[in-house]
């Protein structure tokens, strides 16, 4: 469809210009009215509903023929307001709303937020180590998840279709894994002040056992797949460039940062949650380029099946250790069991309040309700996402509720590097670029 | 923790004393007896008639030097006019924010904050940082704000700080701190030398500007016009500062502590539910 008239234009916007809504299958008409005009300066505004732009992406194009001469994000399409809103809540009820940023990766979030909030309390040291173990544990799982969902994605949008249904199919597996231990596939709100909402189930490290055997028959199907692939290296080499430079000064993470060769990762430079004690690698690639990262995202799966192989073996031998804090001013009252319908009641502690003791009914509720304080002060623990640095930083005025909760997503910092990797090449490279980047629109808008 | 000997050295000195007295100068009046002990202890500093006091979190007197203190904190459970009887609608409790360290801050602390001062020292801007606070392990620079960019560029630059890579900036409004109501608050790393430092610059409401550093710092674009959004600091230079999260034309900045929250209707007999900062919550 052709006008002269922008109706989505706001008011007071220049609509200047012949408009087109492409509606799908009208592109002939479309090249044949551009034809007929000289100008071949198009701007294409792509999304925010686009199958190819990672949820609700707005990429603005300008194109000249089938080259990007400027390229721009607009974003803010999936703000909730989760910062504000934790400012009204509780510091436990606050990983409820954390958790639900970047959906790929929750535990990420949630680790981040908690790991702040408990240096704030100085009780960084008195974390179980069990507690600590099963942190590390859902964190690789969900690296694993989440390099998967970005693989699979990534191949979906160049016409992978097969990348995606297995990189679905395994991810999956992981979900399981997750409602197995959190009663959750997402949105767990598992790793709290002090600890984890609870121990694991029965049966929880043989299923992990069982998945890890699996992975490892499955991992190099993905190699074999698009490693070596001509079409796949194709779109994929030398596509979304971004030097060691670009990324200093745009502050890119994660797996971006590392395909230029530089081993930046957190969980080895400034270790958390005691990933001192785990043996595995930094990947690096030299490429700088989406294929790079491709090839990065895959052989970090491996090294987070060996640490989750590590933790395993761990917590075989930690069987009936505590979970959460000693401290019981902050540890959560109760321990809930999960039923056949998820996360359920805790008949034990319920008994005991309802029944044997008035001083816990008191503590259960002050606790409950009016959640613990936390001494002034703020505090900023980042952590390596699948993504890169995701911090939060976490201000306190002594109250029972965070004064201030801001998370510095990856993804929102990455996704500024969209002009950079695709003006000058072609209109098709600029969704590999941005799958590159693997941008959760989630976290970015926050 | 430092508390516990005190109370023990004042009784077991109490009871010496006692002693003395009970051998040779049972025949003194008590009064005289009780000076003279009062006297000696002179050097604990702790007198036999008074105990130490108890230390329990409750007692302790707020940190000695410089307290930053912003707003107060009123009740208990965020209600007023009630006819709560408790007491506790009362209380007032001051909001204490760690005070700034002073020197030997620990560690490589010492080697950036000794740096940065040399650096400055040699532009004649020893005023440029404020204060220095260390708290749990991180140390936060209070930079005077028309010195941001200077003091940002140099902590990239300078090889004994190469602060090369930042995280971005985060705002925190403090609508009792009068003067000093908005806050910038940006984190740096060094690569190079594996620290993070904090560096933090505040504006009063009513003159709300902030130097960028998209300049030091390009990855700082986004991270300005999101603080803009939120909190309307201008950051001054900034390529191009326009919203990035709410749409374009929102009024307000929703992030800040005085933006109005909207309440929710529910059906039934022309109730609602008030907004989030007007519910009964604990404070």
């Amino acid at each position: 469809m052709s006008t002269d008239q922008d109706m989505y234009a706001a008011p007071g916007e220049t609509s200047q210009g012949r408009v087109f809504t492409v509606t799908g299958q009208d592109w002939d008409s479309i090249t044949q009215s551009i034809g007929e005009s000289a100008d071949e300066r198009v701007v294409v505004n792509m999304g925010p509903q686009h199958p190819s732009t990672h949820g609700v992406l707005r990429l603005i194009l300008e194109l000249e023929g089938e080259t990007v001469t400027e390229a721009r994000c607009g974003i803010g399409y999936l703000h909730t307001g989760i910062e504000k809103n934790m400012e009204y809540r509780s510091w436990v009820q606050g990983v409820t709303f954390c958790t639900r940023m970047d959906y790929l990766s929750p535990f990420y979030n949630e680790a981040t937020y908690v790991l702040g909030v408990e240096r704030l309390l100085d009780i960084e040291d008195d974390i179980p180590e069990k507690a600590q173990v099963m942190r590390v544990l859902l964190m690789e799982l969900n690296r694993l998840s989440s390099h998967l969902v970005a693989i699979a994605t990534g191949g979906m949008e160049i016409g992978a279709l097969t990348v995606m249904t297995i990189g679905f199919r395994e991810r999956e597996l992981v979900l399981d894994l997750f409602e197995l231990i959190t009663g959750l596939r997402m949105n767990h709100a598992f790793i709290r002040p002090g600890g984890v909402a609870q121990d694991l189930p029965p049966g929880a490290l043989d299923e992990i056992r069982d998945f890890i055997a699996l992975m490892k028959k499955r991992l190099p199907e993905y190699a074999a797949l698009c490693n070596a692939n001509p079409i796949f290296k194709g779109r994929l080499e030398g596509v979304g460039h971004l030097d060691l430079a670009g990324c200093m000064a745009l502050g890119l993470t994660g797996p971006v940062l590392r395909s230029t060769g530089y081993a930046w990762d957190l969980r080895k430079t400034q270790p958390y949650c005691g990933y001192e004690d785990y043996d595995f690698e930094v990947q690096t690639w030299d490429t700088a380029d989406s294929y790079g990262r491709f090839r990065i995202r895959l052989n970090e799966m491996w090294e987070s099946l060996k640490i989750v192989e590590q933790c395993a073996d761990r917590l075989a031998g930690l069987e009936g250790a505590p979970v959460m804090v000693g401290d019981k001013k902050i540890a959560w009252p109760s321990q809930l069991a999960i039923g056949s319908d998820g996360m359920g009641n805790s008949l034990d502690h319920i008994r005991h309040i309802m029944g044997e003791s008035m001083e816990a009914l008191i503590h259960h509720f002050k606790l409950v309700t009016e959640g613990f304080r936390v001494p002034a002060g703020q505090a900023y623990v980042p952590i390596e996402s699948p993504r890169g640095e995701l911090g939060a930083h976490v201000v306190s005025d002594g109250g029972t509720r965070p004064f201030r909760a801001h998370f510095r997503d990856p993804s929102f910092t990455n996704l500024q590097a969209t002009s950079v990797m695709s003006e000058g090449g072609m209109v098709a490279d600029v969704i590999v670029a941005i799958a590159s980047i693997d941008p959760v629109m989630g976290g970015v808008d926050r | 923790m430092t508390d516990k000997p005190d109370e023990k050295a004042a009784g077991k000195a109490a009871d010496e004393s006692d002693d003395k007295t009970d051998a040779n100068e049972s025949a003194r009046p008590s009064e005289e007896r009780n000076l003279e002990a009062a006297k000696d202890e002179t050097g604990t500093g702790s007198a036999v008639e008074q105990p130490a006091p108890e230390q329990s979190p409750e007692n302790v007197p707020a940190p000695t030097g410089e307290v930053r203190a912003v707003g107060a904190r009123h009740g208990m459970f965020g209600v007023s006019g009630t006819g709560d009887t408790s007491g506790y609608g009362g209380l007032v409790s001051a909001t204490v924010f760690p005070a700034p360290s002073q020197k030997p801050y620990g560690g490589w602390f010492d080697e950036v904050a000794g740096a940065l001062e040399a650096r400055l020292e040699a532009t004649d801007l020893t005023a440029a940082v404020e204060s220095v606070v260390v708290h749990r392990g991180e140390i936060t620079f209070h930079v005077r704000r028309e010195d941001l960019p200077f003091v940002a560029q140099m902590l990239r630059d300078d090889e004994a700080l190469r602060f090369e890579f930042c995280s971005g900036v985060s705002g925190v409004h403090y609508p009792d701190d009068t003067g000093r109501e908005l806050h910038a608050v940006y984190h740096l790393t060094s690569m190079t030398h594996n620290r993070r430092i904090r560096l933090e610059v505040a504006a009063p409401d009513s003159d709300p500007h902030v130097p960028s550093l998209v300049s030091v710092y390009p990855t700082l674009d986004w991270h300005e016009r999101e603080t803009y959004d939120m909190f309307g600091l201008v950051f001054d230079g900034h390529p191009a500062l326009t919203r990035v999260l709410m749409p374009d034309d929102w009024p307000g900045h929703p992030q800040r502590k005085d933006y109005p929250l909207g309440g929710i209707p529910v059906e039934y007999k022309g109730g609602s539910i008030p907004p989030p900062d007007q519910r009964r919550s604990y404070n």
